[in-house]
Formats: C-alpha cells, sequence, structure tokens
C-alpha cells in the first residue's frame, strides 16, 4: 500500500498523509488523558481542547472524511465520559468538526502555518456553536453564545494548534 | 449504504453517527440516565494512568525541590526569618484583640464540632475533559466509603459535591461549576439564600432582596439547608454588591482554593449534619455561630435551599 498518495481536484494536488501505526490511537488517548490531568497542575490549561485540536488535524491530514468523522466520534464520546456532560454533546461535536475537516482538508492545502491558525480557530469556534446549540436545543441549558474566556480560549488552541500539528507532522510516514 | 454514490457516502455516515447519537442523549434525558458503563469503562481505563501520573508529578517535583531547587534556599531562608519576625509581631497584635480571640475561640469550637463528623482525606488526581466544566476525580472511590452526594471541603472552606462515585475514584462537582450550588447564608445578617458558581472564578449569591443590607467584605457560610454540608461552614467572602432588577448582584470570593486544589476532605454522610448549637460570643458580629441569632430568610431562597437538589442543577 502506497504510503501517501495524492487527490486530484483540477488541477491541483493534494497530498494525503499517512501515519505510523498506532500513532492516532496513542495521539487520541495521550490528549485525552492530558485534558483531564493538566488543570489539576495548571488551572489555566482548563482553557485548551486538545482533543479538539487532536480531531483537526487527523481530520485535516487523513482527508477522508468517513474516518475524520468517525475519530471525531470516538474522541467526542471519550471526552463526554470524563466530563460531567450527557454523552453525544462533545459526541455529536466533533463528528461534525472531524467530517468538516476532512472535507476541507481534501479540497485545500492547509499545510501553511497561517492557514492552520486562521482553520483551527474557525473550527474551535464553530465547535462551541455546536456545543452551545445543543445545550440550548436538546438539554434545556442556557449558555452564553460569547465570552471573552471563548475568544482567548479561541487564539490560545489555535497557537497551540500551529505548535502541536509541527509536532505531529514529525510523525508522518516519509 | 452499497446503493449509494461514494461522494455521498461519507455525508450519509456523519447523518447517521449524528442521529445516534442525539438519541443517545434524548434517551439520557428520558431515563435520567448517565451511560454509567461507558462511563465506568473510561474512568476505569483513565484513572489508572492519572494516577501514575499524579505520582510521578510528584516525585519529579518532589526531586526538584529536595535536589535542584536548592540554590535559592539560603534566600528563601533569610526571607522566612524576616517573615517570622513580622509574624511574631503580627501575632503579638492579634493577641491584644478580644473580638479576633473570640472568632478564633468559635472557629476552634467549629473545628471541635466538626471532627465529630466522619470524613475521609482524599487527593485530587484528575479534572474534567470538557474545558466549560468544573470537575475533579479523586483517588478514593466507594471502596473508601464515598457515595454519590456526599460532600466535599477542604479546611478553608466549601469545594463541592460527589457527582458519581467508582470503586476507586470519584467525581466531584467543584462550587465554581454552573451547575453547582450550596445552601449559604451571610456570616452577620444571617440573611440566607443559595450560592451558586457562575462557570468563572467568582461565585454568585442569587435571591438576595434588593432591600436587604449585604456590605462587601462579609463571610458567606453553608445555611445546612441543602441536607449536605453542616451548618456554618465557610463559603466565601462578598467581593461586590451590585443592585440588580429583583434581588441584588452578589459575588462572592470562594474561601476554599478551587483552583490549585490537591487534597480534600470527603463527609462521609449524606445524611444531614447537625451540629451542636452554643450561644454566640458577643465580640464579634461577623461570626455569629449557628442558633445565636434568628435567621432572616429571603423568602425565594428558603424554597430554593430547601426543594432543589443544590449541587446540580442539571435537568
Amino acid at each position: 500500500m502506497n504510503e501517501t498518495y495524492d487527490l486530484r481536484f483540477g488541477e491541483s494536488h493534494i497530498e494525503v498523509h499517512k501515519f505510523h501505526a498506532g500513532t492516532i490511537l496513542l495521539s487520541l488517548l495521550i490528549a485525552v488523558v492530558l485534558q483531564s490531568f493538566l488543570p489539576v497542575y495548571i488551572s489555566k490549561a482548563g482553557i485548551l481542547d486538545l482533543p479538539l485540536l487532536i480531531t483537526i488535524y487527523f481530520g485535516l491530514s487523513r482527508r477522508n472524511p468517513s474516518t475524520g468523522l468517525l475519530l471525531g466520534t470516538v474522541i467526542g464520546l471519550l471526552q463526554d465520559s470524563l466530563s460531567k456532560t450527557p454523552l453525544g454533546l462533545f459526541g455529536i461535536s466533533k463528528t461534525i468538526i472531524g467530517y468538516l475537516a476532512s472535507s476541507i482538508g481534501a479540497r485545500l492545502d492547509t499545510e501553511h502555518p497561517a492557514a492552520r491558525f486562521a482553520l483551527t480557530a474557525a473550527f474551535f469556534v464553530l465547535h462551541q456553536g455546536i456545543v452551545i446549540l445543543i445545550q440550548k436545543l436538546l438539554l434545556a441549558q442556557p449558555q452564553p453564545w460569547f465570552t471573552m474566556r471563548l475568544l482567548i480560549a479561541c487564539l490560545v488552541n489555535a497557537t497551540l494548534g500551529v505548535f502541536l500539528y509541527y509536532f505531529l507532522d514529525r510523525l508522518r510516514k516519509t | 449504504m452499497v446503493g449509494l454514490p461514494s461522494r455521498h457516502r461519507s455525508l450519509f455516515l456523519l447523518i447517521g453517527v449524528v442521529l445516534l447519537q442525539v438519541l443517545l442523549l434524548a434517551v439520557q434525558i428520558k431515563r435520567d440516565s448517565q451511560g454509567r458503563l461507558i462511563r465506568v469503562w473510561t474512568v476505569s481505563a483513565v484513572s489508572p494512568v492519572q494516577r501514575s501520573g499524579s505520582w510521578g508529578v510528584g516525585k519529579i517535583r518532589d526531586a526538584w525541590r529536595h535536589y535542584f531547587a536548592l540554590s535559592d534556599t539560603a534566600r528563601q531562608n533569610e526571607q522566612l526569618i524576616r517573615e517570622n519576625g513580622a509574624l511574631k509581631l503580627e501575632i503579638m497584635q492579634l493577641e491584644g484583640k478580644s473580638a479576633e480571640a473570640d472568632r478564633l475561640a468559635a472557629l476552634l469550637n467549629f473545628k471541635q464540632k466538626q471532627a465529630k463528623v466522619p470524613m475521609v482525606v482524599a487527593r485530587v488526581i484528575g479534572s474534567s475533559a470538557d474545558p466549560n466544566s468544573n470537575v475533579i476525580y479523586l483517588d478514593q472511590g466507594q471502596r473508601d466509603g464515598i457515595r454519590k452526594n456526599m460532600g466535599v471541603i477542604t479546611p478553608e472552606g466549601v469545594v463541592g459535591k460527589v457527582i458519581e462515585s467508582y470503586r476507586d475514584t470519584s467525581q466531584v462537582l467543584v462550587l465554581t461549576d454552573r451547575d453547582s450550588g450550596v445552601g449559604a447564608m451571610i456570616a452577620n445578617s444571617r440573611i440566607q439564600s443559595p450560592v451558586g458558581g457562575t462557570g468563572e472564578p467568582l461565585l454568585n449569591m442569587k435571591y438576595v432582596g434588593n432591600d436587604d443590607e449585604v456590605a462587601v467584605g462579609s463571610r458567606v457560610v453553608t445555611s445546612g439547608m441543602d441536607r449536605i454540608f453542616p451548618k456554618d461552614l465557610p463559603v466565601g467572602v462578598i467581593t461586590q454588591v451590585k443592585p440588580g432588577g429583583q434581588y441584588k448582584q452578589i459575588r462572592v470570593k470562594p474561601s476554599a482554593n478551587l483552583e490549585k486544589l490537591e487534597e480534600v476532605i470527603v463527609l462521609l454522610t449524606t445524611d444531614p449534619v447537625v451540629m451542636k448549637q452554643e450561644p454566640a460570643p458577643q465580640a464579634d458580629n461577623s461570626s455569629v455561630p449557628p442558633g445565636s441569632a434568628s435567621p432572616k430568610t429571603a423568602p425565594q431562597s428558603t424554597s430554593a435551599a430547601t426543594n432543589a437538589k443544590p449541587m446540580d442543577k442539571r435537568p
């Protein structure tokens, strides 16, 4: 099996990246564990959403919507299991983000740090929007649409995403 | 899926997976179930890693403090000597104030009473994977006698309540969480009102009427109305009071340092803890013990504190 291959849309060539065995599973588990572990020692780390960053990265890299959405589902449900939220809240939102990231990744070159920053910020806002929408519509839990914390979290996660993606790029098969 | 055009397969898969999860949400709401089995599996899988991580971090921190971070020790020693001198002076001043002594006596009395309540000390090993909620995991669970709805405190004040108990782990909803709340009252005026989390570091005191006198700096203590926490445990200090539409907008700074919790005390009883009532010391109005003054209760707060599930407002 080829380790990388090209998707062709018109004249553009977009490379689909493969990873070493277990990389995705291990990254997923580390992200979920760190998400629930870091804030104990660094209270400000609660602002991070590492499972979301992992969903976005592998969605953009693998560029397969089915894989992306299923990865989002698994990460989201794991995150739900370790939270007080009903199962499905993060599951649904990360499923949609995984699908969209994979779909966009298949159409755009998302290797440039600026593009990654913008996409991560946009996906973060969208993810938060979906979570709040589900909380309002399905769970009858009123939540504010916008807070200063959300804006800061968006910028912090997008910045961290650029560095994290750079590190995860090293784990690709060459 | 076989008959579908390949480019639409993923879209149909997306719709299917999302619908399944909406159904899962609906089932949980309808049956008031929280998918306990899946949670037990996940927590069982993750908590050993958290436990090991906590142990590892503790070891690394100890090693750093005891072997590598000694370069500042001499400077810290000098600083501690200076601080010690200043503290001795402060203690002498404090000893001259009978009101302060009364307050300390009341606190000591309260601690002695609290010692009768069965409790266990637990270590914080993790927090919520949801950035928007304030939930922590403890390293003790059902095997140590911890059950759902037990109160969690530190010597400084109220922390929250147990919302889920597993075999070796338990999940605690911290007071600052949006869904959290505790039956409380202002220590000097005895005005009762629930105090709840806002998702921010400060808490919110909800149902104090605009006509009631509330001063910044007043202490807020548990009222005991929620039947989880004993009366007169410190909740926080009022830091801001603003007139609101029907009720005052009161912000309360938690007494316990909820952002840096490492060890907590779990009150091992879900029965209401009844404290022995004693007469109040006369010197300090701000620390009037239970039973010394007739409680002035905001009408809405009484019903809110007694009828609602005080620490959990989830539907």
